[in-house]
């Protein structure tokens, strides 16, 4: 039974949301959604990988192309899911910044009421 | 809503959901099996199309639209970080740096690496279609490899070397290099990012056709959006004091 990849994947990714529900902190929570996240790759990469494969880049010296080799779709959209990711992180530490410039806080918690 | 309340709306959400997925799993294809459709039809455009990186084919080439979407998605992060962490009307920078001590091994570390580590990231950018790579894993090595010189000690050098401006600017630039080819490949072929320059030989520095052009645009705009959001949040953290004289 090789499904341990599978349950790491969806492991990591209730592990996140749980860490975001439980969260004292926002800055806390965007790494807990990062967690979350990596959850997905691994996940893209497990339904791609292939037992005694190559891996699909055949340069440089160029190799004879094979069918052999891990799934590079997966790999492209672990690739999206990786930018897409740090690009997110990098907006909600922005947001976290400015929330704690106006709220004097970073609790989710102490956050009752919207401000302008 | 109260802490408790929420924790006990997840433990039966998350319950559910690590239910539903044990289930799913058991159903699903094993693992590291030899069934992969997509990988047979991928592998075989990529090789058609010259292109000994399939990965890399398939950002650029087969799914270059997704790409577009994609660099879009970090040109409006880098968009809205700047916007966000502009300093506020009740903000001042203060233009007084605090010298802080650093160890000579770290600056002579940061020194020696930081020419090694461009050029890794320019060879990442430019073998992008042969080896694994390309432009968003060479920009962003490009991006954080400036910022040696910060690890080093010198945000003057730094910011010497770094024009913001200029680097919103490349930014810009390569979103609007990646589109433009996009839509001039439409015009020529009729299809949206088609290749418009011939295959070239397959694992050849000069071959994959568009791959290595649109690389080097994302490389550009990577490497351009992770100085500024680098300079962003540093510049928040150096310069920027609030109102009322504390420093956050």
């Amino acid at each position: 039974m090789n499904i341990y990849a599978y349950l790491v994947a969806f492991w990591l990714i209730v592990a996140g949301s749980a860490g975001i529900v439980r969260s004292r902190n926002l800055i806390h929570s965007v790494v807990c959604l990062s967690v979350a996240q990596a959850g997905t790759y691994v996940l893209l990469l497990a339904v791609g990988f292939q037992s005694k494969a190559s891996p699909p880049v055949f340069g440089s010296p160029p190799s004879k192309p094979s069918l052999s080799v891990t799934d590079p779709v997966v790999q492209a959209m672990t690739l999206t899911d990786v930018v897409v990711s740090a690009t997110v992180t990098a907006l909600l530490l922005a947001i976290a910044i400015q929330i704690h410039k106006r709220h004097g806080t970073v609790d989710p918690d102490e956050l009752r009421a919207l401000r302008g | 809503m109260n802490r408790t309340a929420r924790t006990v709306m997840f433990l039966v959400a998350g319950g559910g959901v690590a239910v539903l997925a044990v289930l799913a799993v058991l159903r699903m294809p094993a693992f590291g099996g030899s069934h992969h459709p997509y990988r047979d039809h991928a592998v075989r455009a990529s090789v058609s199309h010259a292109t000994s990186n399939v990965v890399a084919s398939i950002n650029f080439d087969q799914r270059g639209m997704d790409t577009l979407g994609e660099e879009t998605i970090l040109l409006a992060s880098v968009v809205g970080v700047s916007v966000l962490l502009r300093p506020a009307e009740d903000e001042s920078k203060s233009e007084h740096l605090g010298s802080g001590r650093v160890l000579d091994a770290t600056r002579l570390g940061g020194y020696v690496l930081l020419p090694v580590t461009l050029v890794v990231g320019f060879d990442v950018v430019a073998q992008g279609h042969l080896t694994p790579g390309g432009g968003f894993q060479g920009g962003v090595v490009l991006g954080t490899g400036m910022h040696l010189l910060y690890v080093a000690g010198r945000y003057q050098a730094l910011e010497r070397l770094r024009p913001v401006s200029a680097f919103e600017w490349g930014e810009a630039f390569g979103a609007a290099a990646f589109a433009c080819l996009g839509i001039s490949s439409l015009l020529v072929t009729g299809a949206f990012l088609a290749n418009v320059i011939p295959w070239g030989t397959f694992g050849g520095l000069l071959s994959a056709g568009t791959v290595p052009v649109l690389n080097g645009a994302v490389g550009v705009e990577v490497a351009s959006g992770v100085m500024v959001l680098l300079a962003k949040f540093l510049e928040q953290a150096i310069f920027v004091r609030s109102g009322e004289g504390g420093t956050r």
